[in-house]
C-alpha cells in the first residue's frame, strides 16, 4: 500500500478507481509566416471559437452551480477581449511575421510570469486564469482536442497535475467522487469549487500523476489530506466506516442548521459566530449562526495606510447589521496595540505590549479616533440589533468614560437630526482578572459581559500566549479560570443581565458542558464550529451539568477537570 | 480629459469581480481610459492591466478618460464602482 499526502482542500472520504486526466502537451514551435493577414484571421477565428465555448461553460456553471462560480468565466471572456493581450499578439504576427501559436505563447507567458511574481496568493492564482485561457485558444489553433471531464461516466477519482477552472466545473459529482492534484493550495479555484460541490479533494499532492495508474483503487481522505493507494481489506473497511460516519454526521449537522440550540432538557442557549469582516457573514448564515458574538473591528483599520473614515466604517457596520436581519450583533470597538499594530499609527515601543497601551486604553487616549468609530456605530444602529462592547476594561472608571463618550456622540447625532436606535446594549469584554473579580459591581452598570478567554487565561496565569516555553500554562480548564467564569456569570444573572463567551474556549468540546452547567447564555465561536456545538448541546442536559459544577470547581488541576468531563 | 480620484474600500481591494464589471462596462467607449496607482498607469479597458496593479484595500487610484465620450465614460465608472460597493470618492 502506498501513501501520499497533500493539502486537505475539501472534506469527506472518497473511495474509487483512479482516472488520470492527462494534460496534452501543447508544444509551440516558432514558424515564419508570409501571409500575416491570413495568420491574424486564423488567430481571430480561434479566439472566436474559444469565446463561444466559454459562453457555454459560463451558462452551464451559472445554472448548475452558481452565478458566483460562473463569474470566473466572465473574467476569462474579458481576457479574450483584452486589448492589452490581443493587441500585442496581432502586432507580433504582423511585425515579426511569426505564427499565431508563437505570438500567443510569448505574450501570455509575459502575463503569467508577471502574476506569478506578485507577492500575493490571490494574484498568483490569476496566473492560472491566463494559462487556462491561453491553453484553450492554443488547442483551437493546433486542432488538438483537450480531454473533457464531462465525458466521464464511471465512478472515479480524478488525478491531475492541476485542474483548470473550466475542468473543475465539468466535474459531475454523480461520477466524480473526488480529486487529487499535484499542485494548488486551499485557495485555488479547484479547491474552492470542490467545497462548493461537496466532493472530497486533496491538492498539492506533488507526485500523484507520477505514481498513480489508471484503475488503481484510491482512497481520498479530504479531512486529513491523505491519499491511500491499493488499500488492504482492513484499511478499506476502516475508511468505509469513516466515510459513513462523516456522511451521517454531515446529515445530522445539516438538519440543525435552521434549528434553535436546545439542550436535552429543553433549555435554549444562543450560538453566535466571531467575525472579522462583512465578508464572513456568508459563513455565519450558512452555518446557522443565531448571532454575532464578536465582530472584531480592527480589520477595518488594518492593511491600509490611513484611518478608515466614519462613512467607510458606517458602510461596514451597516452591511453586517443588515445581513444579520435583526439577530443580535455584538461589535467590539477597536482593539489595537499590544501585538496588533497599524502602519500609520506610530506608538512608542513598549517593554510589555500586552500590559501596555492597547484597546480601550488607547481609545481613551485618542478620543477623536474613538469618537469616529462610535459615531459610525451609532448611525448604523438603525439597521439591526446592535450591541456595543468595549475591550480590555480593567476598571469601572474606564467603562464610565467610554460610555460617556458614546452618549455624547449619540446626543450630537440626535441634535443633527440623525436617527439612532434607542435599544443599543452596551457591555464589556471580561478579559482582565480585576474585572472578573469585580463583576458584581460592573453588572450594575453594564448591559452584558462577554468573556474573552484567550486574554483572560493569559492574564490570570501570567503567561504570554505567544511564548512557547510557557505554553503549558495556557489552561482553559484550570479551576482558577472556571471559578472566574462562574463569578462573572453569577454576577450578571443577579442583576438580570447576560454573559457570553467569545474566546476559543466557547467552541471547545470539553469546555461546552462545563460552561452550560455554569449558566453561560451565549457561546460565540468560529462559524465552522457552530453546527458541531449545536449537536453536542442537544445531547447535554443543563440540569445534569449543573449538578457537576460544584465538583468540577473543587478539582485541583486542569488535567483533573479534563478527565472528569471526558468520563461523564 | 476628465480625471477623478477614488478610494478602494472593499476589504479585498480591487479583486476579480468588481474589476471584471468595471472593465466589461468600458469596451463600448471610444475614449482612452486609464487607471493610475502608485505611479503605474494601465489601460482600464484591459482586465489583465487592472489586475496587474494589485490594488489593495484603502488605496487611492486616479482614473482618467480622454476622448469624445469621456464624460459619459466617467459617469459609468462612478456608477459601476458604486454598484460594486468597492469605492467611495
Amino acid at each position: 500500500m502506498n501513501r501520499l499526502s497533500g493539502i486537505a482542500a475539501s472534506n469527506g472520504i472518497a473511495i474509487a478507481k483512479a482516472f488520470r486526466l492527462e494534460n496534452p502537451e501543447l508544444t509551440v514551435d516558432k514558424k515564419n509566416v508570409t501571409d500575416t493577414q491570413a495568420e491574424i484571421e486564423r488567430f481571430n477565428q480561434a479566439v472566436k471559437e474559444s469565446i463561444a465555448e466559454l459562453e457555454v461553460i459560463k451558462k452551464r456553471t451559472a445554472e448548475e452551480i452558481s452565478d458566483k462560480e460562473a463569474a470566473i468565466f466572465g473574467a476569462h471572456l474579458l481576457v479574450l477581449e483584452d486589448p492589452e493581450l490581443i493587441g500585442p499578439i496581432t502586432d507580433k504576427i504582423k511585425t515579426d511575421g511569426v505564427n499565431a501559436e508563437f505570438a500567443l505563447h510569448e505574450t501570455s507567458t509575459m502575463f503569467v510570469d508577471m502574476f506569478e511574481a506578485m507577492d500575493n496568493e490571490y494574484m498568483k492564482e490569476r496566473a492560472a486564469d491566463v494559462r487556462d485561457v491561453t491553453k484553450r485558444v492554443l488547442a483551437h489553433l493546433l486542432g488538438v482536442k483537450i480531454q473533457n471531464p464531462s465525458m466521464i461516466t464511471d465512478e472515479v477519482v480524478v488525478i491531475a497535475e492541476d485542474l483548470t477552472p473550466s475542468d473543475t466545473v465539468q466535474l459531475n459529482p454523480k461520477f466524480i467522487k473526488g480529486f487529487i492534484t499535484d499542485i494548488g493550495g486551499r485557495t485555488s479555484h479547484s479547491a474552492i469549487l470542490a467545497r462548493t460541490l461537496e466532493i472530497p479533494a486533496v491538492v498539492g499532492a506533488k507526485s500523484a500523476m507520477s505514481t498513480i495508474d489508471n484503475g488503481t483503487i484510491v482512497i481520498i481522505d479530504g479531512l486529513e489530506g491523505d491519499v491511500l493507494l491499493n488499500p488492504d481489506e482492513a484499511t478499506l473497511a476502516e475508511y468505509k466506516e469513516k466515510q459513513s460516519a462523516f456522511a451521517s454526521q454531515k446529515a445530522e449537522w445539516a438538519k440543525l442548521k435552521n434549528e434553535a440550540t436546545v439542550t436535552k432538557d429543553g433549555v435554549e442557549v444562543e450560538l453566535g459566530a466571531n467575525i472579522g469582516t462583512p465578508k464572513d457573514l456568508t459563513g455565519v448564515l450558512e452555518n446557522g449562526g443565531e448571532a454575532i458574538g464578536l465582530y472584531r473591528t480592527e480589520f477595518l483599520y488594518m492593511g491600509r495606510d490611513n484611518f478608515p473614515t466614519e462613512d467607510e466604517q458606517f458602510d461596514a457596520y451597516s452591511a453586517v447589521l443588515k445581513g444579520m436581519e435583526g439577530k443580535p450583533t455584538v461589535v467590539r470597538t477597536l482593539d489595537i496595540g499590544g501585538d496588533k499594530e497599524l502602519s500609520y499609527l506610530t506608538l512608542p515601543k513598549e517593554l510589555n505590549p500586552f500590559l501596555g497601551l492597547r484597546a480601550i486604553r488607547l481609545c481613551l487616549e485618542m478620543p477623536d479616533m474613538f469618537r469616529t468609530q462610535l459615531r459610525a456605530l451609532l448611525r448604523a444602529s438603525v439597521h439591526g440589533n446592535l450591541k456595543i462592547m468595549f475591550p480590555m476594561i480593567a476598571t469601572l472608571d474606564e467603562f464610565r468614560q467610554a460610555k460617556a463618550l458614546l452618549m455624547e456622540e449619540k446626543a450630537k447625532l440626535e441634535a443633527e437630526g440623525i436617527d439612532v436606535s434607542d435599544s443599543i446594549e452596551v457591555g464589556i469584554m471580561v478579559e482582565i482578572p480585576s474585572t472578573a473579580v469585580m463583576a458584581d459591581t460592573f453588572a450594575k452598570e453594564v448591559d452584558f459581559f462577554s468573556i474573552g478567554t484567550n486574554d483572560l487565561i493569559q492574564y490570570t496565569m501570567a503567561a504570554d500566549r505567544m511564548n512557547e516555553s510557557v505554553s503549558y500554562l495556557y489552561q482553559p480548564y484550570n479551576p482558577a479560570i472556571l471559578r472566574l467564569v462562574k463569578n462573572v456569570i453569577d454576577a450578571s444573572h443577579k442583576e438580570g443581565k447576560w454573559t457570553g463567551m467569545c474566546g476559543e474556549m466557547a467552541g471547545d468540546e470539553i469546555a461546552i458542558p462545563i460552561l452550560l452547567g455554569l449558566g453561560l447564555d451565549e457561546f460565540s465561536m468560529s462559524a465552522s464550529s457552530i453546527l458541531k456545538a449545536r449537536s453536542q448541546l442537544s445531547r447535554l442536559s443543563k440540569a445534569d451539568m449543573e449538578g457537576h459544577v460544584d465538583h468540577i470547581l473543587g478539582l485541583a488541576t486542569s488535567e483533573e477537570v479534563e478527565d472528569y468531563v471526558k468520563n461523564l | 480629459m476628465v480625471e477623478k480620484t477614488f478610494t478602494i474600500t472593499d476589504p479585498a481591494g480591487m479583486h476579480a469581480r468588481p474589476a471584471s464589471a468595471l472593465v466589461g462596462s468600458l469596451s463600448k467607449f471610444q475614449s482612452d481610459i486609464t487607471m493610475e496607482f502608485k505611479d503605474k498607469k494601465v489601460n482600464l479597458k484591459s482586465i489583465l492591466g487592472v489586475m496587474s496593479l494589485g490594488v489593495p484595500s484603502g488605496s487611492t487610484v486616479q482614473i482618467a478618460a480622454d476622448g469624445a465620450d469621456e464624460a459619459e465614460a466617467m459617469e459609468t465608472i462612478e456608477r459601476v464602482l458604486n454598484e460594486q460597493g468597492i469605492s467611495n470618492e
